[in-house]
């Protein structure tokens, strides 16, 4: 019997290597998608600020946080300091704790290297679709990370390109307002698994809605995703103990 | 502001928004996690969706008031339906824009 000779061990790993990179890019091109409206939209409003085009780039590559570099752009606009910019993209971003430590399970005993390099990578939406393929299962870390990744540049890029040459870009141009929408749309609907989550979705919009309209800011989402998985889980346990 | 007032600025951003991605994948990653708190982190990922979801379909953002006439609403009922149908997220994403777009010259 003849042995796989190196050449061949080497061609295998190459293959591989490509497959990774073409199953992370299959997942993430939705997400690509909805973030280049979003980044484009955002890199008019910094440019409309008066941020350079380099400090809009670079504010993506540090932060990589949609919704917090809208505000910090907002605040700059209206003058504010750096402090208040810092502590309110805090608040904004702590929602990433509860993702977090989602994550955690399916990535367990890893080393502290790829964990703050994947860590660095997780939004809402690459959340999502990662905690989506992760329990249908064939998915591992490195298709994880890929997802995270190629994101992260769609981002970076788009905001750029907004900065740059946004301004050309009608505004609501093929409904690319609804991108994010759309995704978060489907998204949800991938977690809609039985009964309870149903439960724990219904549970969160109501409760989002109430504490958005009576509560100034962006408190509504750690809020009510933190209550509303907790009813949800509460009445898994009674729905299991009443069996 | 001067480019290193910006890079001050994005630097303390960063950080404060990288801390919380950061710690709990560290420490979690590391522990075995009880039953209860799978089961419960299990339902985070459907009520962030749905919060986030929530408040940009069912008011509006300036004053912040409940509004279920709005057309992000309406087009959102269709493209529920799309997901739900064909649980493709790209084609969810593209049906959503195209029907928004739509729905946009019609009204």
């Amino acid at each position: 019997m003849s042995q796989p000779g190196e050449a061949f061990i080497q061609q295998t790993v190459i293959m591989e290597k490509k497959h990774i990179l073409g199953q992370g890019a299959a997942a993430a091109w939705p997400i690509c998608l909805g973030y280049f409206p979003v980044g484009l939209a955002l890199g008019v409003l910094a440019d409309q600020a008066g941020i350079p085009f380099w400090a809009v780039g670079l504010m993506s590559v540090l932060v990589f946080a949609g919704s917090a570099q809208f505000i910090a752009v907002a605040m700059l606009a209206a003058g504010a300091s750096a402090w208040p910019i810092v502590m309110t993209t805090f608040v904004v971003n702590l929602r990433h704790i509860l993702m977090s430590s989602a994550l955690a399970v399916f990535l367990p005993g890893l080393s502290r290297g790829f964990l703050s390099l994947f860590a660095y990578g997780i939004t809402d939406e690459s959340f999502a679709v990662n905690m989506t393929r992760f329990r249908k299962g064939q998915w591992d870390r490195w298709r994880a990370l890929v997802v995270n990744h190629l994101s992260n540049l769609a981002w970076i890029v788009s905001t750029m390109a907004g900065s740059l040459a946004g301004q050309f870009i009608p505004r609501g141009a093929l409904g690319i307002d609804y991108a994010l929408t759309g995704m978060f749309i489907c998204l949800l609907v991938y977690q809609l698994r039985g009964r309870i989550y149903v439960l724990t979705g219904v549970a969160a919009a109501i409760i989002a809605t109430v504490w958005y309209l009576l509560v100034p800011g962006n408190s509504y989402i750690v809020v009510a995703s933190a209550v509303a998985a907790t009813i949800g889980f509460v009445a898994g346990r009674l729905a299991r103990r009443k069996r | 502001m001067t480019g290193i007032d910006y890079v001050v600025l994005f630097a303390g951003m960063g950080l404060v928004t990288y801390i919380p991605r950061w710690l709990p994948l560290l420490f979690l990653s590391h522990k075995r996690l009880p039953r209860w708190l799978i089961d419960w982190l299990n339902l985070i990922p459907a009520a962030i969706l749905s919060a986030l979801l929530a408040p940009s379909l069912f008011t509006e953002s300036a004053p912040r008031a409940l509004d279920f006439g709005r057309l992000e609403l309406l087009v959102a009922v269709p493209t529920f339906l799309f997901a739900i149908k064909t649980r493709s997220l790209g084609g969810t994403v593209l049906a959503g824009m195209l029907l928004y777009w739509l729905a946009g010259l019609v009204s």
